[in-house]
């Protein structure tokens, strides 16, 4: 009598395969809102500094002033769209938000640029520290890699031949990203936080509307064992986290174009012990909520510093000591950590194993924790 | 004749609070066993214990031959079980509902499709196999769960107030159904506030603050007390313990059963 029973098991599976297939609301939540987010992290969180609406006051008017202006443009950091003549315009222009930054260049810039050192102007709109740093760093180099030019011209044309080489050369290879698109950081991630929300929302739903109809109480009053209930409430999901998880990695692939470095079976593999930790999670929401509306106040309580602290957005290093062991505790740290390793660096188990190590324990504690309340709630 | 509850002694206690005290009581298979009383005396806890899903504090009970303490498992595999809340998947139409509920006694295959097709014809479900149970009204959605209770032919069919809610003509229908039953050797405990529904039974208890305060046949009750009707035989009992309740004395503490 004690023993797992086949049809008991498969009897539960199918009903939660109807209920699924008739409850819009998740199936929406199953296959949108990877979609959705996928979408609105590809092209709406980009920090990427690019093409930013730039006014130009232009007093000198000569060739050398267009030269200038058309390279930075060409640095792709700055649009020069608009030329205005005044400080009163490009206050106008920088207070309304129309451009962001502002190249002013003055009357005898052509001619100071020949004898003796000319001066030109950027103002940048400092809201957002992370453009106005892009930007400031973008015109300096520009700055000097034009000085550099032209001083090696001007020695060039005294005779001094040396003068183009300098004594100290720092050449810098970006790796692993080398165009630096936070749309190659963000994506990868996104599988984890996407497989999170979707998965550990779904499934503390589907237990908790058990309890508030009241069908639990039945189910307690047959032969019913907890494990065979567990399993059959919780595969339909497992199922639905493989379809989530190949959403976003075709997407990901296809549209986006942000191809995984390394293996994709050794991902697959990774992100399955992680959906057991999320699936473990909303079986202890669950077990605590009594109410779906409940559940889906818990996951969001969840769902909040898993953004802020798994190094999802921010990096984890410059965080306070607390902050960074609180955001130890959260599987999410773990799994970011592997799928931009496979993802961004094409790096195996040989230096994933303790991020990976870490996954395992909290799928086997958790999943133990949440199984053990389960049946205790049963019983 | 054999037994099919025998129950000695029963006692719950929930942490300080004393659910259940010292329930005694014996049926015999094939009979109508009636629990009335008071909501929060009591019911539903005895007969959570009586199924196998609580565990008894003190006392000793078998139901169909099976210690409910050591043996849960025999019982819930014997017993068809109905509660007071509608128990059945309003997302499911009723053959969906009936497929669940036969898979979760283990019944498969043709013994499943023979067993459905006979609590389809037993309760009059014919028509209503398509229909999900959201679309249907209170008294048929009861005769579902009653069919989803008697799928897998149970000795013992436990009901805990099952006609709570529901039209008169239903109640009538779903009554023939039971004595029906009980009629072909099924032993019956149903748990009820209706003094008809009480007084068709073969055997009544009622149970008044987790204590099982007067048990026989409905005909000796009445006659023990010296009352015309059930309905003053229950508001003697209730009038007559509740002075005697220490909880009417100290205010403020009460209990759920």
């Amino acid at each position: 009598m004690l023993r797992f029973s086949w049809t008991r098991f498969l009897a539960v599976l199918k009903k939660e395969f109807i209920h699924i297939r008739r409850d819009r609301a998740s199936l929406i939540m199953a296959v949108a809102m990877p979609l959705g987010m996928l979408l609105l992290f590809g092209y709406a969180v980009n920090t990427d500094v690019e093409h930013l609406p730039t006014v130009v006051w232009d007093q000198s008017q000569t060739q050398e002033s267009r030269d200038f202006v058309s390279s930075v443009r060409n640095t792709q950091y700055m649009d020069p769209d608009d030329y205005v003549s005044g400080y009163k315009q490009i206050e106008n222009y920088l207070d309304s938000g129309k451009a962001r930054a502002a190249v002013i260049i003055p009357p005898d810039f052509g001619k100071q640029l020949q004898e003796q050192q000319a001066t030109v102007q950027v103002l940048v709109d400092g809201s957002d520290p992370t453009v106005a740093r892009a930007v400031t760093s973008a015109v300096q180099m520009l700055g000097f890699d034009k000085s550099l030019q032209l001083q090696s011209q001007r020695l060039a044309a005294m005779g001094i031949s040396g003068g183009t080489t300098l004594p100290l050369d720092i050449e810098t290879r970006v790796w692993y990203n080398p165009d630096m698109k936070s749309r190659n950081f963000n994506i990868p991630a996104l599988i984890g936080l996407i497989l999170q929300n979707v998965i550990a929302m779904l499934t503390s739903f589907s237990i908790v509307r058990e309890k508030e109809r009241g069908t639990m109480e039945q189910l307690i009053v047959t032969p019913i064992r907890s494990l065979e209930l567990l399993l059959g409430k919780l595969l339909p999901f497992v199922l639905i986290g493989f379809v989530s998880l190949s959403l976003i990695l075709v997407t990901g692939i296809f549209w986006f174009g942000v191809m995984p470095m390394g293996s994709i079976p050794l991902l697959v593999l990774l992100s399955t012990i992680f959906l057991f930790t999320i699936l473990a999670i909303g079986l202890l929401i669950s077990s605590i909520a009594k109410t779906q509306l409940q559940a889906m106040q818990m996951t969001f309580i969840l769902i909040l510093p898993s953004i802020l602290l798994s190094g999802f957005v921010f990096p984890r290093e410059t965080m306070p000591k607390l902050l960074q062991l609180m955001g130890g505790l959260l599987p999410l740290t773990y799994f970011l950590e592997i799928v931009r390793g496979i993802f961004l660096k094409g790096v195996g188990l040989q230096f994933l194993w303790q991020d990976t190590l870490a996954l395992c324990l909290f799928a086997v504690i958790l999943l133990a924790v949440a199984s053990k309340k389960f049946k205790k709630n049963l019983d | 004749m054999s037994l099919a509850i025998d129950c000695q002694g029963l006692i719950k206690r929930f942490g300080t609070y004393t659910a259940v005290q010292d329930v005694t009581f014996q049926i015999p298979q094939g009979a109508i066993m009636g629990f009335v009383g008071p909501n929060g005396a009591g019911k539903t806890t005895t007969i959570r214990m009586l199924c196998g899903v609580l565990v008894p504090s003190d006392g000793k009970a078998t139901v169909l031959g099976f210690d409910v303490k050591s043996q849960p498992e025999d019982i819930k595999q014997r017993i068809g079980y109905m509660s007071q809340k509608f128990s059945l998947y309003d997302d499911l139409t009723v053959a969906e509902n009936l497929a669940f509920y036969a898979g979760v006694y283990n019944l498969r295959g043709k013994e499943a499709a023979a067993q459905k097709d006979r609590v389809i014809e037993r309760i009059g479900l014919g028509e209503r196999t398509s229909q999900l149970v959201s679309s249907l009204s209170g008294g048929w959605k009861q005769r579902v769960a009653l069919a989803c209770a008697l799928l897998h032919s149970p000795q013992l069919l436990v009901l805990d107030e099952p006609t709570a809610g529901v039209d008169p003509v239903s109640r009538r229908i779903f009554w023939d159904i039971i004595h029906q039953l009980a009629k072909e050797g099924m032993t019956i405990l149903v748990s009820t506030h209706y003094m008809d529904e009480a007084a068709s039974c073969d055997y009544l208890g009622f149970v008044f603050y987790g204590r099982l305060i007067a048990f026989g046949t409905p005909e000796e009750m009445k006659q023990r007390e010296g009352k015309e009707t059930l309905d003053d035989l229950f508001i003697y009992y209730v009038e007559r313990e509740a002075s005697e309740d220490p909880r009417n004395t100290k205010a403020g503490s009460g209990g759920a059963g």
